[in-house]
């Protein structure tokens, strides 16, 4: 049996990053990719943007990807394409047992550490029930990209999208300029979901046309789609009736948002959080399984490349470091004004001066602060111009500055200022 | 006055632009990005535009392009109509231009994968 000290699950940017780090570290590790080329998404992602952050460039999904593979293979780290993970058991030496199925046959590889790096799933129609027939012409924005930007065959001439979801706005950038009409962009929601420069420059610019509050509530066609009905929604999101209206269209494309993957980490009992739907993890970005890591999407869905990849590096490293040392957790709580805070656990005994926390607002909030509280007592604060829900923030903290103990209650929160 | 949101990054600034004997005065902005182009959408707005090529390469239909730098926003759809013509038969690395100086506009259309070169086989 081949052994090796980590397994990475997953080669997207969270798993190239996380397989180079625990390759930089002195891991003997193993890539696994279940598509035939490294990558993930970003290589239908042919739009530019990602980088910005890390490398302060505008680069396109690809450009973005290769140059991680390309560090990649210059480390000379063994990656297995075409390969699927069909089972991970516990071994008896504490390690794992992964059973792989590629075109060589199946092995069963024996690892210390893993890194879950499977990235996230997008919500399809069955997802948000809408009434109707069952006709072709109704895919996710994913679907969408990839039969574009792969395969180079266009799925609409005239598309409505459902959904104000990052990739359903630049999937109607996209088909716009492919020559699609796209008629609208319809979003349940008082507010877009995604980020506000996506709003402007892939729907502003090309006069797209937003609707808040509206949801696709019928599909009509027996082959092909040939029209959805359109509604208003009240404030709980429920069509008003006497709003409806039908719209001839050949395509709904939909962009109602992403589930983290983690149907391996939940076989192997990884504790999840409901909030994320990814794993609850500690400042190492270890679950609550010893010797089990997350990152990336599959971790909680990401809105920057740039963070995907800083997540694997650090899983990466830390499953490279993992000794086996027994933990000493305490929770680090979000308020009911943030809607989540990755990570959600703290190791008392594990290296912390530089964990770097990501979060999201409940709501769209002006003017706040952001406030880390110990037993009640604000320790640290940092102040916002603007927090809204869809734009996720990073921040570092260095716990070591602050006396905290296993009673310590550790909670994050959002003050706003009195109007 | 007008206001805009700013698509330099993604922190999104809503900034707003006064303008006063031809010149612009810029707020809202977080950095110097965010003001040239706030000015630039107020005279010659520009825009980066990505899409893909056909290929001669059954294993690989479409490649993913962009132009080298930004374009005049009101000349997207005449390089799109470029681009649309272009079939790549040879196997062009990333950064490779499959049109250079594109309608004449001093850009180039850049190809930003390696996909064609690497599936020979590394």
């Amino acid at each position: 049996m081949r052994t090796f000290d980590t397994v990475v699950i997953g080669g997207g940017p969270a798993g190239l990053a996380a397989a180079t780090a625990a390759h930089e570290n002195g891991a003997k590790t193993l890539l696994v990719e279940r598509e035939a080329r490294l990558g993930g998404i970003l290589k239908q992602c042919i739009h530019d943007g990602f980088g910005l952050v890390r490398f302060q460039e505008k680069l396109s999904g690809p450009e973005y990807a290769e140059r991680f593979i390309d560090a990649f293979h210059a480390a000379g780290i063994p990656a297995m394409t075409l390969t699927f993970v069909t089972r991970i058991v516990p071994a008896h030496n504490g390690g794992f047992h992964v059973t792989l199925v590629s075109r060589d046959g199946v092995e069963t590889v024996e690892t210390k550490t893993l890194v879950l790096s499977t990235g996230c799933r997008e919500r399809t129609a069955k997802q948000v029930s809408i009434h109707g027939t069952r006709p072709s012409g109704v895919f996710t924005a994913g679907t969408a990209q990839h039969l574009t930007n792969l395969l180079g065959e266009l799925p609409t001439r005239k598309c409505v999208i459902l959904g104000s979801g990052d990739i359903g706005l630049i999937m109607a950038r996209r088909l716009t300029l492919e020559g699609a009409k796209v008629l609208g962009v319809y979003e349940a929601k008082p507010t877009p979901s995604g980020l506000t420069r996506n709003i402007h420059q892939c729907l502003h610019d090309y006069d797209i046309p937003l609707y808040l509050s509206h949801t696709v509530t019928r599909v009509f066609g027996d082959d092909r789609l040939t029209a959805v009905e359109i509604a208003e929604v009240d404030d709980k999101m429920q069509p008003l009736p006497g709003t409806e209206q039908i719209v001839e269209c050949d395509a709904l494309i939909l962009s109602v948002g992403l589930i983290p993957e983690n149907e391996l980490a939940e076989s192997l009992g990884v504790e999840i959080d409901p909030k994320t739907k990814g794993p609850l993890c500690n400042g190492q970005l270890m679950t609550s399984v010893d010797g089990v890591f997350s990152c990336g999407n599959a971790l909680h869905v990401n809105d920057l490349v740039d963070y995907v990849s800083e997540s694997g590096e650090c899983a990466g490293k830390n499953a490279a470091l993992y000794a086996g040392k027994k933990r000493r957790e305490i929770p680090i709580n979000a308020s009911k004004m943030l809607s989540y805070i990755v990570p959600q656990r703290l190791d008392l005994d594990a290296d912390n001066r530089e964990t770097v926390l990501y979060f999201r607002s409940r709501d769209i909030q002006n003017g706040c602060t952001l406030k880390m509280l110990v037993n009640g007592e604000a320790v640290f604060t940092k102040k916002y111009p603007f927090l809204r829900p869809p734009e996720m923030e990073r921040l570092t903290i260095d716990f070591s500055k602050y006396p905290l103990d296993a009673a310590s209650k550790v909670e994050f929160d959002i003050e706003v200022k009195a109007k | 006055m007008t206001q805009l949101i700013c698509i330099v990054c993604p922190r999104g600034c809503t900034m707003h632009i006064e303008e006063k004997d031809g010149a612009y005065s810029v707020t809202g902005n977080a950095c110097k990005r965010g003001e040239r182009f706030a000015v630039s959408e107020m005279t010659a707005p520009m825009r980066t535009i990505c899409s893909t090529v056909r290929t001669a390469f059954p294993e690989a239909p479409v490649l993913p392009v962009r132009v080298s730098a930004d374009i005049p926003k009101d000349r997207i759809f005449d390089v799109m109509q470029e681009i649309n013509h272009v079939v790549v038969n040879t196997r062009v690395r990333r950064g490779d231009a499959v049109i250079q100086n594109v309608l004449g506009l001093g850009v180039d259309v850049i190809a930003t994968s390696d996909m064609l070169y690497t599936s020979e086989g590394r």
